[in-house]
């Protein structure tokens, strides 16, 4: 907009702006925020920090994280949305750098046709590049590549007390490693460099696999990690002690010269009505899936974006677990303690809330690239459970127990409710991360698991 | 990827305000298909951010000069550069617009004045330029955004719907004048969009997304018609119905 003039003709914004309302993907807690910003362009992001109150901001990308490690309840939201561009990309080394609000579907839709691909994506391409650092997520390939984090070349950071701050191997090697994984505390990523990965084309020959036990999903995975990139077993809980699942696994294929159509998918318009999901229409429902993938158990030709999105097909569907949302719990216990996982399904089979689609994963040994990252070697297992209330959060704290006993560790991306203590557990390094918060940062998830006001 | 060819030749445009919020997903589409483009705006550090991220999603070319379009005296040094850089320019699209506190264009004359020359007086100027090189060389399409305010004055927002209101008159007498040459004028007047504009007022998480605007502006721009593109196209409807309320009645809405 024109009229340099204009912006000192402007009115401030007005000294009690309206509570915004800002939800997770999992849509529990239910927040407001006392304002969010949406910055366009980097160069407004220091006046931004410059003004605010200490503790009172966090910066915030598509809100898919599941709890509230990317809200701010009461306080301020930096919206990264707007920050969306791709600022340069070497097409002989693969080297992107972008800004924070770049989201990894952005990413897929421009490079993967020039033959390039992400390093590492989680299980949706609707996130941004600033949240994939902050939450060093992982994917199907963790046993090989590792977390997105370790695909991070160099990150510029905005901090409130010392301007824009470039983080590499070499300069503030200690800053890049506390923003991998740091929860968006350490300020606002202006842009960072990020390794694409060379791929021939968009398909993925995958496989999958029918298996009736927590040992023979361990035998497959071990046995699979060596020669495919990308594994994942999908796990029915509802069967108790002796689960059974199918596990996928898949590489990159070579170009076959296959014509690719991406798909539409479609929108949940609405809630749905809490009544709809039970424990008989979703014991139904993994039947089903079940059943449909054993049948189709072997090899086959398929498209990048079912092998690794298979739920972003339904846009909103996190609006399935109806208008009180839903809380996802995801662990990592070492395989020494595997047997724990049969405590765990035996608690939720009793509790009689079962979840779909239940996601298990063998992480590989890869040192963290971040201070406060989750992965670690061990099993991981992420499962959905509707918000039903007390009940709910009773049923958790019971496999909190499990946790904790066999040396778990939870996941701060997915968590809405975990304790102090058992923050303490599964992330025992952060208070030696807390130097390297930003003063004017501050997030709903980190003053409850540190007890800070 | 492969682009499809635009029903006409649009392949070389030059977009006045191409850091407006509306303009930066416009840029956006037309990167996709591979277009020539030529980016006026204030901020160089902005220009030069947008520059990269257009040439990776595929603009053929980019140019881009750095000037305040709001002052008139800036304008022949745009043009210039214009003509140099991008003599067979084929599509100017003028993005930019200011909205200040209604309240304060009341009550400080300054505000409503700055007001009127960024939104009307200025963008006057310039598309008189382009459009006299157009009509020269009989070809091309000119358009500017426009706005749903300029088709009513209302009681909380007409200084800036004056404005906008008079640039649709000014572009009507302009298509006229163009149509004998060829040159297509479009009059873009959008509802309100989720933009830096719109973010201080109330509502704005329903405004419409600046996405889908952008894609009805590109179809109008590659397509014979229409002349005037309500996006998104339910405002149409809506002003047609809001300009047959009579005045007597409508001067008693608070709206």
């Amino acid at each position: 907009m024109p009229g340099q003039s204009a912006a000192t003709l402007r009115k401030q914004p007005a000294a009690s702006p309206p509570i915004t309302r800002v939800l997770s993907w999992g849509r529990y807690p239910k927040t407001a925020h006392h304002y969010v910003h949406k910055p366009a362009w980097n160069d407004q992001v220091p006046e931004i920090l410059k003004t605010a109150a200490p503790g009172s901001l966090l910066p915030y990308g598509l809100g898919r994280s599941y709890g509230d490690s990317c809200l701010n309840a009461g306080r301020e939201l930096i919206d990264c949305g707007r920050l969306n561009r791709i600022l340069g990309f070497d097409e002989s080394t693969g080297m992107l750098r972008c800004e924070s609000g770049v989201s990894l579907s952005d990413i897929i839709d421009v490079f993967l046709s020039k033959g390039w691909f992400l390093p590492v994506t989680p299980g949706t391409r609707f996130v941004t590049v600033g949240g994939a650092i902050a939450n060093d997520v992982h994917g199907k390939n963790h046993h090989c590549a590792g977390t997105f984090g370790a695909h991070v070349r160099q990150v510029a950071l905005h901090r409130s007390n010392d301007g824009l701050v470039i983080c590499n191997s070499e300069t503030n090697s200690d800053m890049l490693r506390a923003t991998i994984g740091g929860l968006g505390l350490t300020g606002v990523i202006a842009w960072a460099d990020i390794q694409l990965k060379r791929v021939a084309g968009p398909w993925i020959d995958a496989e999958s696999i029918p298996f009736h036990s927590l040992n023979t999903f361990l035998d497959l995975s071990r046995e699979s990690n060596d020669r495919f990139e990308y594994t994942v077993a999908w796990l029915d809980c509802f069967a108790g002690k002796n689960p059974r699942g199918i596990f996928f696994r898949g590489n990159h294929a070579a170009d076959r010269g296959k014509e690719f159509h991406p798909g539409r998918g479609f929108t949940l318009p609405f809630a749905l009505p809490a009544w709809m999901l039970n424990r008989y229409s979703v014991r139904a429902f993994n039947t089903a899936y079940y059943r449909i993938h054993a049948g189709k158990k072997g090899a086959a030709l398929v498209p990048y974006d079912s092998f690794f999105y298979p739920l972003d097909s339904i846009r909103q569907w996190n609006l399935l677990y109806g208008r009180h949302g839903f809380l996802q719990y995801q662990c990592v216990i070492p395989e020494t303690n595997a047997e724990a996982f049969e405590e765990l399904f035996d608690r939720i089979a009793r509790s009689g809330m079962g979840s779909f689609l239940g996601v298990l994963k063998q992480f590989g040994s890869a040192p963290p690239a971040g201070l406060l990252s989750f992965p670690r070697p061990g099993l991981t297992i992420a499962l959905d459970f509707a918000m039903r209330g007390e009940r709910t959060l009773k049923l958790m704290q019971s496999l909190d127990e499990v946790v904790r006993q066999s040396s778990g560790a939870l996941y701060p991306a997915k968590d809405a409710r975990m304790s102090p203590s058992l923050f303490e557990a599964s992330i025992p390094r952060w208070r030696s991360f807390v130097p390297y918060i930003d003063p004017k940062m501050s997030s709903s998830f980190w003053r409850r698991v540190t007890e800070a006001g | 990827m492969t682009n499809p060819t635009p029903a006409t030749a649009m392949r070389k445009v030059v977009i006045l305000g191409a850091t407006s919020g509306i303009a930066l997903e416009v840029e956006r589409q037309l990167a996709r298909q591979g277009c020539e483009l030529l980016l006026v705006a204030r901020s160089p550090q902005r220009l030069s951010e947008l520059e990269g991220d257009l040439a990776v999603r595929g603009a053929q070319q980019i140019f881009t000069y750095a000037a305040d379009l709001a002052y008139v005296q800036q304008h022949a040094a745009v043009f210039d550069f214009a003509r140099r850089t991008l003599p067979d320019f084929d599509t100017v699209l003028l993005a930019y617009g200011a909205m200040h506190d209604q309240k304060d264009s009341e009550t400080s004359v300054d505000v409503l004045l700055e007001e009127l020359q960024v939104n009307f007086v200025s963008a006057t100027a310039i598309l008189t330029l382009f459009a006299a090189d157009l009509e020269r060389r009989r070809t091309g399409c000119l358009a500017a955004i426009t706005s749903v305010a300029g088709d009513r004055g209302r009681r909380s927002n007409y200084v800036y719907g004056s404005a906008k209101g008079a640039l649709s008159l000014f572009l009507q007498g302009l298509r006229s004048r163009l149509y004998p040459a060829g040159v297509r004028v479009i009059t873009i007047k959008p509802g309100p969009v989720q933009t830096r504009m719109t973010d201080h007022l109330p509502n704005a998480a329903r405004f419409a997304d600046p996405e889908q605007v952008s894609r009805d502006i590109v179809r109008a721009l590659e397509r014979r018609s229409p002349d005037v593109l309500y996006t998104p196209k339910v405002w149409r409807y809506v002003m047609m119905a809001v300009q047959q309320i009579p005045e007597t009645i409508f001067k008693r809405l608070s709206f």
